[in-house]
């Protein structure tokens, strides 16, 4: 690879709350390294230095909510090279995507005194629904360890090695006993993907949900679970409703639930 | 000096701190004429989604506001929740929940001084171009931050949105073995805590200060954390329950955050200073030792040396980080199980950047009526413009480029969270001059 540049990274903000990115630099060990392999070109959260674009790899944290984002983020593809989307926020519209099932209009005046202040979007919706992506990393946040797989592929010309199973194969292989099975917990972990090492059941929770549906969740059949163990219809809405409402697999199962 | 008439200077999104916004200062004469931030992170309306959520959801709903402070956002939550049923956790709970958050001081307190403030003050853009010159320094900080996130990975599963932390106490919490296991680290931790504090020392730290309210909350035992009173150094001292009695929340055109104010007083400082000016009895005799040795009295109105305070801060966390992990007994059970009832609570949380307050009305079956937040960056707006009026004329002499820079470095005195506050940046200074 002589002569060859290390490659250029830019990481993005839209509407979110810092943490995936930041999962960068929580990356104590391997912080240094990785700066050995790529050049961290724009970065405004960790460095005032910006490198102009092309970008061989942007990472784009947060939703799009306002018409200034909706632009932004076409120019934000056309610099780039890859463009990867980091967190529930970009890959699904994330909480903030809870207005999608409201009156926008209604939550600005709840929150905001003057609402001709205020330009926002309708609904809150994933990167995907405006541009190409090339990969998206779920999880809310999203897992550091596979923040680095993603990069690490990317050097290397090869698919990042990322399960699309769900939570329950990660706490079979861990041991955890199911905690709906053995406690009656509502857990999200038949339908949600795999990615943060099963981490609620083994701290004797249900999960919730925050690595966004698997492959072919089952839904249908969860609620029939949760029903089963007590659980109410407007639990079962709001259960579905969390970080990844607006993922299409989730936000047509609280339909359901909505409208029965 | 200068013969121009005019200068504008503009960057276009503030670096090292968390979210977006601007910052436009208009000049005439090296007068300023007009200091305003702007912060254009986009709503995303919390207080309108919590309604008709479950009261228990609160905590890991309002965790999302900020992904650098999900303690100060957890804490205060559960914290407002349980005053609505008068719930009181055992001993043990509470020293956890304290453990938990020096976890989060110290990783959010050595990010910010050592990689993200640190360079202001060195000429570098960032840390990695500090590292080159400064290796010992930044790989030093990089292990002590990783040890404050070890303390949330144990006690809340992950680093970022902690899931172990609920209304009543914990879903599980550690034996005595796995918390003893942070020792090692931790005792490493405080003597390198301390040299850090030295070497922040030794930075250049710009000579200006100002005549601040300072807020915070004060608990009589104890440095605060989860709990304690609201006071002041200009005669406030109230309950959680009259914050809206006394603080003004104002929605200005140039920005998505709520400003606040004292009602008849004005502007107020939150953060590590107001902390440390109003509760420094309460640090140990060790920090107030070394805070003496680093040239800090009881009181710093620099907001230069926040970075300082930060430093003792940290060195105060790892100390009380050591004496719970030494004794501490695991409780019967990881939390008290409670009933909803209707009513209003208050729960309000020293965020490392300041008060995170939150107040919510629920029903009796649990379901939020009403959700109120006032996040600490917001409610330090106001200090960060007043701060660059009073900055700028001191330094006008300075040329365009390294002005802007001052002016940043002044916002970051405050360590800002902008995806917090929005409910911040672009800087742009505009200078014109007359005939």
């Amino acid at each position: 690879m002589r002569g060859v540049k290390k490659p250029k990274l830019a990481v993005w903000k839209f509407a979110s709350c810092d943490g995936c990115q930041l999962s960068l630099l929580d990356c104590e060990d391997e912080l240094l390294t990785v700066a050995e392999h790529v050049d961290i070109a724009y970065f405004p959260e960790a460095t005032r230095a910006v490198q102009k674009g092309p970008y061989d790899v942007s990472l784009v944290e947060g939703s799009i909510t306002t018409p200034h984002d909706a632009e932004r983020i076409n120019k934000i593809r056309r610099m780039s090279r890859y463009l990867i989307t980091i967190g529930a926020c970009a890959t699904s519209g994330g909480i903030q995507a809870l207005r999608n099932f409201a009156d926008v209009n209604q939550y600005i005046r709840i929150v905001y005194a003057h609402p001709e202040y205020i330009e926002t979007l309708r609904n809150s919706t994933p990167i995907a629904m405006h541009v190409y992506v090339d990969f998206e990393l779920r999880g809310c946040p999203v897992n550091k360890y596979q923040l680095i797989e993603v990069l690490n592929a990317l050097l290397n010309n090869r698919r990042p090695n990322l399960p699309t199973y769900s939570v329950c194969i990660e706490c079979k292989r861990r041991g955890t006993a199911c905690v709906m099975v053995s406690e009656g917990v509502p857990c999200m972990g038949p339908v949600t993907q795999a990615g943060c090492g099963a981490l609620c059941p083994s701290y004797r929770r249900g999960c919730y949900g925050c690595f966004g549906p698997m492959e072919v969740p089952n839904t249908a059949a969860l609620s029939a679970c949760w029903s089963n163990i007590g659980v109410q219809k407007d639990d079962l809405v709001r259960g579905f409703r969390m970080f990844n409402a607006y993922a299409d697999p989730f936000r047509k199962e609280s339909e359901v639930h909505e409208h029965a | 000096m200068s013969t121009r008439k005019s200068r504008t200077l503009k960057v276009d999104y503030l670096a090292r701190v968390e979210g977006e916004g601007a910052l436009f200062i208009r000049l005439k004469d090296d007068n300023v004429t007009e200091v305003q931030l702007r912060i254009f992170e986009p709503p995303r309306f919390f207080e309108g989604f919590l309604r008709g959520r479950r009261w228990t959801e609160a905590p890991d709903i309002t965790a999302r506001i900020c992904g650098i402070c999900p303690i100060a956002y957890l804490a205060s939550s559960i914290s407002a929740m349980e005053s609505i049923v008068g719930a009181e956790v055992p001993h043990p709970i509470r020293e956890l929940r304290r453990l938990i958050y020096c976890g989060e001081w110290i990783e959010s307190h050595i990010l910010h001084l050592a990689m993200l403030h640190a360079p202001d003050f060195l000429g570098y853009q960032d840390a990695l171009a500090m590292a080159k010159d400064h290796p010992d320094i930044v790989k030093g900080a990089l292990r002590l931050k990783k040890i404050g996130n070890d303390i949330m990975v144990l006690l809340g599963g992950r680093e970022i949105h902690p899931i172990n932390l609920r209304v009543g106490g914990f879903y599980s919490v550690p034996t005595k073995d796995e918390l003893q296991k942070l020792r090692p680290d931790l005792e490493w931790g405080l003597e390198a805590s301390q040299q850090v504090a030295r070497w922040a020392a030794t930075l250049d730290y710009p000579d200006f200060e100002r005549d601040y309210e300072f807020v915070a909350l004060r608990h009589p035992k104890e440095y605060p954390l989860w709990e304690g009173r609201l006071v002041s150094n200009k005669g406030l001292d109230i309950p959680l329950s009259e914050f809206y009695d006394h603080v003004v929340e104002e929605h200005v055109a140039r920005s998505t955050s709520l400003h606040s104010s004292m009602r008849q007083r004005g502007t107020y400082h939150v953060g590590p200073l107001a902390r440390y000016a109003l509760n420094y009895e309460h640090l140990t005799p060790g920090c107030q030792a070394l805070a003496r040795e680093c040239g800090l009295g009881p009181t710093c109105n620099n907001p230069f040396k926040s970075l300082l305070v930060r430093a003792i801060e940290t060195v105060y966390a790892y100390e009380e980080a050591l004496r719970i992990v030494n004794t501490y007994e695991m409780p019967d059970r990881p939390y008290v199980p409670l009933e909803p009832r209707a009513g209003r609570g208050y729960g309000c949380s020293e965020a490392p950047r300041g008060i995170c307050y939150h107040t919510y009305a629920i029903d009796d079956q649990g379901v939020i009526l009403d959700a109120r937040i006032a996040p600490p960056t917001a409610q330090n707006q106001r200090c960060m413009e007043e701060d660059l009026a009073a900055l700028v004329p001191q330094f006008a002499h300075l040329k365009d480029d390294d002005l802007t820079w001052r002016c940043e470095q002044a916002v970051r005195n405050y360590d800002p969270c902008i995806s917090c506050s929005c409910h911040f940046l672009k800087l742009e200074v505009q200078r014109e001059y007359s005939h």
